[in-house]
């Protein structure tokens, strides 16, 4: 590609960019508490978020630059199979709404900042925590590593840095530095920065999007004239395959996989460790109800964000190029279609996208490798305080990985880890879920049907081929018995709880040991203010809180 | 089956939990039925039906999700008196 650098928009971008690392590193100092090297203060801000900043917080989380950047470049190539996204995000709210204010509740009687701690907790076992938390980390990298694709693709409209920059230190000099600063605040403030800075990116997010399915619809002759030209570019059959780019509507063949992808994804989007992470930082199982009801707005959003797709076609975005990056089609978009300094103001949006979920991902990963593996398996006796300094170590390394990964790997590595990702945390719901609602399931089981899941979909994944790729060419395969094509991760999925169940009932008939269950019926129920069996009475606050009387009073 | 529970337990099934449920499980079958809505026409704003349907149960699925929050915690307050007892 040739572009010049558009100096308006990069300083948009640039301006942008500095008055959120500024905010990055004040939020070290918001709503700071007495103890701040508790690892519940820099890895869930003190699990004191209310409805409002959580709600910042993971929309800020779940709705990334990536999908930003992914989804409309979806619907550009093929058409309705990318709308999928929209009844994914619509259904996860109602599903969730059943089983995260248990975990929520559960989390915060026992002190748990990560899934795991309750896997461990729940099942007495630590080979089941484990491999929930090895899971995890799996399948955050490559999504933290796919944020830093969103950036580039922007910073490669920009015409700074990018693919046609010959020399790799000057390509990826911007990019070395967006991640620098980010790593820097995120490991100075914690949580609070992500939460501080969700509140920027979705304002410029809503402001771009708002203006965009205004203004380009106006520009390019209203909607029946977008969705007529991109009709005509989706009946163009590909020559090599015979089979037309894509579709306006989901075709009869495609319906299953469009209703498994949707039902799949809403299943393991909250279990990302970094979903559970913000879902954690609130203060109270009612903030996150309220949440699950205010935030579809995201939702709608995200479908019309997709419309987007729809609008680069019609524009001629990359007609006639061979191998075009579908990838750059909305940042391209935008650029074509704006002012300079407005297309900076969207550039920022995107590129600060990027940068709230990386650190939220990152600080997940750091948080299920400090509990889960180094103080579960290393050092047990670890206190609060090297807890947090390991935890903000890690979260280092699990960026400077991304970054390695991003840097030395090609893109679509990181996108096939990325498909992988979403089946194998879809691996972690009968332990996870399951759990929250019964102790029946045996805990050598929920193991081994974890691990013919892992393995079942990763295999089946590896065997899709696409006209592009030999292997990880697509997520849908043939349904056994059902002889249609769905999402590999459900199948998957079906089958590990199949063998959850088959094998708890043997087990259980040889009496196998089921593992010490630390928790109780009404921890799953419990409200933030019982901190006590009966509620703690407070009358005028004599002596000091939360500590223990001394016996023999 | 239809006898009135002694007053030690509140039952697990009650009205409103089951109106929140079946608040809960319309967006599912309405968005996973996908042949429901898998077509053209009627366009509105020319924008094909496949899509704004879609996009028109985001602020449904919104509202019914929020008449169930209503509901259980309208229950959970009416449990936690009933407790208190």
């Amino acid at each position: 590609m040739k572009n010049d650098v558009n100096g308006v928009a990069l300083g948009v971008f640039i301006f942008f960019f500095l008055a959120v690392t500024v905010v990055g590193f004040l939020a070290a100092r918001w709503r700071r508490a007495e103890n701040a090297l508790h690892l519940d203060e820099w890895g869930l801000g003190g699990r004191s978020f209310g409805t409002w900043i959580t709600w910042f917080l993971l929309g800020g989380d779940l709705y990334t630059a990536y999908t930003f950047v992914a989804v409309p470049a979806a619907i550009y190539g093929a058409g309705a199979a990318g709308f999928f996204a929209v009844p994914y995000t619509i259904v996860t709210y109602p599903l969730v709404f059943l089983f995260l204010p248990r975990l929520w509740s559960v989390s915060h009687r026992h002190g748990y900042v990560t899934s795991s701690d309750f896997i461990r907790g729940r099942f007495g076992s630590k080979s089941l925590s484990v491999a929930m938390a090895l899971t995890g980390i799996l399948a955050t990298m490559p999504y933290i590593a796919l944020q830093l694709v969103g950036i580039q693709a922007v910073l490669d409209v920009m015409g700074v840095g990018g693919s046609d920059s010959t020399n790799w230190f000057v390509k990826d000099l911007p990019l070395l530095i967006a991640f620098g600063v980010l790593a820097a605040y995120t490991y100075s403030s914690g949580l609070r920065a992500p939460a501080l800075i969700a509140f920027v990116k979705d304002a410029l997010i809503y402001i771009v999007i708002a203006v965009a399915i205004i203004y380009i619809p106006y520009k390019l002759g209203g909607f029946d004239s977008i969705f007529n030209k991109a009709s005509a570019a989706y009946s163009v059959k590909n020559p090599k395959t015979g089979l037309p780019r894509g579709s306006l509507v989901t075709g009869p063949k495609a319906q299953w996989a469009y209703a498994t992808l949707a039902m799949g994804s809403a299943m393991a989007l909250f279990l990302y460790p970094h979903s559970v992470t913000a879902v954690l930082s609130g203060k109270s199982r009612n903030t996150i109800r309220r949440n699950t009801t205010i935030l579809p707005l995201y939702s709608l959003m995200l479908g019309l964000l997709a419309m987007l797709g729809f609008m680069a076609i019609a524009d001629g975005v990359g007609k006639g190029v061979k191998g075009y990056n579908a990838q750059l089609a909305i940042p391209q978009l935008f650029e074509n279609m704006f002012p300079s300094w407005f297309a900076g103001v969207a550039f920022a949006a995107v590129g600060i996208g990027a940068l709230v979920p990386a650190a939220i991902m990152s600080i997940a990963a750091a948080n299920l490798f400090t509990r889960n593996i180094y103080k579960d398996l290393i050092k047990p006796d670890a206190t609060p305080a090297q807890e947090t300094r390991v935890s903000k170590i890690a979260s280092l390394v699990v960026k400077v990985g991304a970054l390695v990964f991003v840097l030395t790997m090609d893109k679509t590595v990181a996108i096939n880890f990325q498909l992988l990702g979403g089946i194998w945390i879809l691996q972690t719901v009968p332990a996870i879920v399951g759990g929250l609602f019964t102790r029946w399931f045996h805990r050598w089981a929920l193991l081994a049907g974890w691990a013919a899941g892992m393995g079942y979909g990763t295999w089946k994944a590896y065997e899709q081929s696409s006209p592009t790729q030999a292997h990880f060419g697509g997520s849908s395969d043939l349904i056994p018995w059902i002889g249609e094509k769905g999402y590999i991760g459900l199948t998957a999925f079906v089958l590990n709880v199949g063998i959850a169940v088959v094998l708890t009932l043997v087990l259980n008939l040889v009496k196998a040991p089921s593992g010490v269950d630390e928790t109780v019926t009404a921890d799953y129920v419990a409200e933030p203010e019982e901190s006590g069996p009966s509620g703690s009475p407070q009358p005028g606050e004599p002596g000091v809180p939360g500590l223990p009387e001394p016996a023999g009073a | 089956m239809s006898a009135t529970p002694p007053v030690t337990k509140p039952p697990v099934v009650t009205p409103s939990r089951v109106i929140a449920g079946l608040c809960l499980l319309a967006p599912f079958v309405a968005l996973l039925w996908v042949n429901s809505y898998s077509r053209v026409t009627p366009r509105f704003i020319g924008i094909p039906f496949f899509y704004w349907y879609q996009m028109a149960w985001v602020p449904v699925a919104a509202a019914l999700t929020y008449a169930a929050y209503v509901l259980v915690r309208r229950e959970e307050r009416v449990r936690k008196g009933g407790a208190g007892k």
